[in-house]
């Protein structure tokens, strides 16, 4: 009580109702976020040192052995390796691709609108329903993909189930449903070049791929580091697609499964809960390498003008 | 000149394929799901076009699998989730942007931590806390996540900031108090924020399918997402019931782009260029 009483005496009453207003609005915001996700980071951390037991009941603690077990497991590193490539191949190509649509309809085109909003289409569209689809294109039987290719008097791919195809397969789906996320916001980026700077470099004879590297590429770095971070992260938890596509069964699921998927697959499927958190704490470190090593390698080629 | 003319029509030719590439698959799977089995296995000759359009397809997949349901508990989610997200966030981001109180870096920060952690870390304590609850396969256990947003706090703090000051000083010369200001000066004004957080919100949890999968197990408490992920391996090789599924799961949100397009992409667009 008396805290409180010096606490108002030492503030002034306009100031002390601001403070008020302030813990007041963040409120709720703050209780869903400590209840939400404050505290469940330290309790999945803390799952990580327990054995589930059987039928949910009684978790046996067990210290570091699940990250033992991480380390010695086959499959972690399958999924690892999985994710990596998978973010590795989908990351470039979404972005160099989405890049020259984005320049080629930042210039004075017919219809620019139209392109625009139908490269953006794959994004509205659920991914369960997406690979849906693209499973049906890949069929190895009946899949239209399969007879195109027949009809150039190539052989039938088997896209989904040939462990060595299957990634590309998923690789494919995951450009194609994301090329139009990344491609507006580097639109929106390159709209904020001033169109004299083209001018001025057209004047001096600067050709187009010359005016790309010189103006547009460091213009739009801020904009294109943006894209790159949140792609990579969103493709390092990658787990809808691969989902739907790859049932465990399949011959190559271990081409293909990626932490995600194998956190969920023990946490739900095996409800193994202490083993799940063990490697979703594994993908944690993973993304805050990447994250702090692009940060580091910004300073290198992002211009903040 | 022609130059210049051969340059302007590879552009379009390939901006077209581009273009045709985003489109065919779904334009394959209306087709397919219009098809009889027999038309859509059948490769010689190759059917392109469903003899008669069989939409008993679509009635027997919406009588399954109860669509009427599943559009109602997707729909019940989303709404819930943008107005929890565009409410709680815009309060607490006008405070974190203009009011001056103890502990408010703290408190922001967190909002940031929360921002660089993968989502799949808090899907085991989220789904044993509803589990607790006694919610599961409830349209609650589907927004739980989705209560507040700390991403929608600080795409709105950016648009707060960028707001004038004199605006809310003359707000409050006038006798306004600092939630009339907030809600009467301030909230109209960042309308194009709250507008793309919504469909951000909406777009999103529209797309999700791990929490719904995991937390509503029951076939009736399902979303169209999660339900179509069970649908896939309990129709096997009926291709067009499945498409007729798929185009079920697709249509509304792709409805909800066509007429929001603008709102969309600027929308998206703002969203990054504030980050």
């Amino acid at each position: 009580m008396a805290k409180t009483h010096t606490l108002r005496k030492k503030v002034p009453k306009k100031k002390f109702n601001e403070w008020c207003w302030g813990w007041g609005m963040i409120a709720p915001t703050m209780i869903g976020l400590l209840v939400l996700n404050i505290i469940p980071i330290f309790q999945t951390l803390y799952l990580s040192f327990f054995k589930s037991g059987a039928f949910g009941k009684g978790n046996i603690f067990v210290g570091l052995d699940n990250y033992k077990t991480l380390l010695g497991d086959a499959q972690v590193w399958h999924a690892l390796r999985n994710t990596l490539v998978y973010a590795g191949l989908v990351v470039p190509i979404t972005i160099v691709i989405a890049m020259l649509i984005a320049v080629l309809l930042n210039g004075r085109l017919k219809g620019k609108g139209i392109y625009r909003t139908i490269y953006f289409i794959p994004m509205v569209a659920a991914p369960a329903a997406v690979t849906m689809m693209w499973k049906w294109l890949y069929n190895h039987q009946f899949g239209l993909i399969n007879h195109l290719l027949g009809n150039l008097g190539i052989s039938k791919v088997n896209w989904i189930d040939d462990p060595n195809v299957a990634m590309i397969s998923i690789v494919i789906i995951g450009v194609w449903s994301t090329i139009g996320y990344s491609m507006v916001l580097l639109l929106a980026g390159l709209q904020e070049i001033p169109r004299d700077y083209y001018e001025a470099a057209q004047i001096d004879g600067a050709s187009p791929v010359k005016q790309f590297f010189k103006i547009t590429l460091p213009l739009v770095s801020p904009t294109l580091f943006f894209v790159l971070v949140t792609s990579i992260i969103t493709a390092m938890q990658v787990f809808d697609v691969i989902y739907m596509m790859i049932d465990v069964k399949s011959p190559s699921y271990e081409s293909t499964v990626s932490l995600v998927y194998l956190f969920y697959n023990n946490s739900f499927k095996y409800s193994n809960k202490g083993y799940g958190s063990a490697i979703v704490i594994l993908l944690l470190l993973i993304i805050m390498i990447i994250t702090v090593i692009q940060t580091k390698l910004q300073k290198k080629w992002v211009n903040y003008m | 000149m022609k130059k210049d003319k051969i340059f302007r029509i590879s552009m379009h030719t390939l901006l077209l394929l581009g273009a045709v590439i985003m489109i065919f698959p779904f334009a394959w799977m209306v087709l397919t799901s219009l098809k009889t089995i027999s038309e859509s296995t059948s490769m010689n000759p190759f059917v392109l076009f469903p003899r008669n359009p069989q939409w008993e397809n679509y009635k027997l997949v919406i009588q399954q699998n109860n669509f009427i349901r599943l559009y109602f508990n997707t729909f019940a989610m989303m709404v819930l989730r943008v107005l929890c997200a565009v409410i709680f966030s815009a309060m607490a981001a006008y405070a974190f942007a203009r009011l001056e109180f103890p502990g408010r870096n703290f408190f922001f920060g967190v909002v940031l931590f929360q921002m660089m952690v993968p989502v799949q870390i808090f899907v085991i304590p989220q789904y044993l806390m509803v589990d607790k609850l006694g919610l599961r396969n409830t349209v609650f256990a589907l927004v739980f996540p989705g209560l507040v947003s700390a991403f929608g706090t600080f795409l709105l703090r950016q648009f707060f900031m960028g707001l004038p000051k004199e605006l809310e000083e003359s707000a409050r010369l006038d006798g306004c108090n600092i939630g009339q200001t907030f809600y009467k000066v301030m909230l109209p004004l960042t309308k194009s924020g709250l507008v793309a957080l919504a469909i951000f919100t909406a777009l999103f949890s529209f797309k999700d399918l791990m929490w719904p999968l995991v937390v509503n197990t029951n076939s009736d408490a399902a979303t169209l997402s999660s339900a179509l992920s069970k649908i896939s391996s309990a129709y096997s090789i009926k291709y067009p019931e499945l498409m007729a599924a798929s185009v079920l799961a697709v249509w509304p949100m792709m409805l909800i782009y066509i007429i929001f397009q603008k709102q969309f992409i600027e929308g998206i667009a703002t969203s990054g260029s504030k980050l």
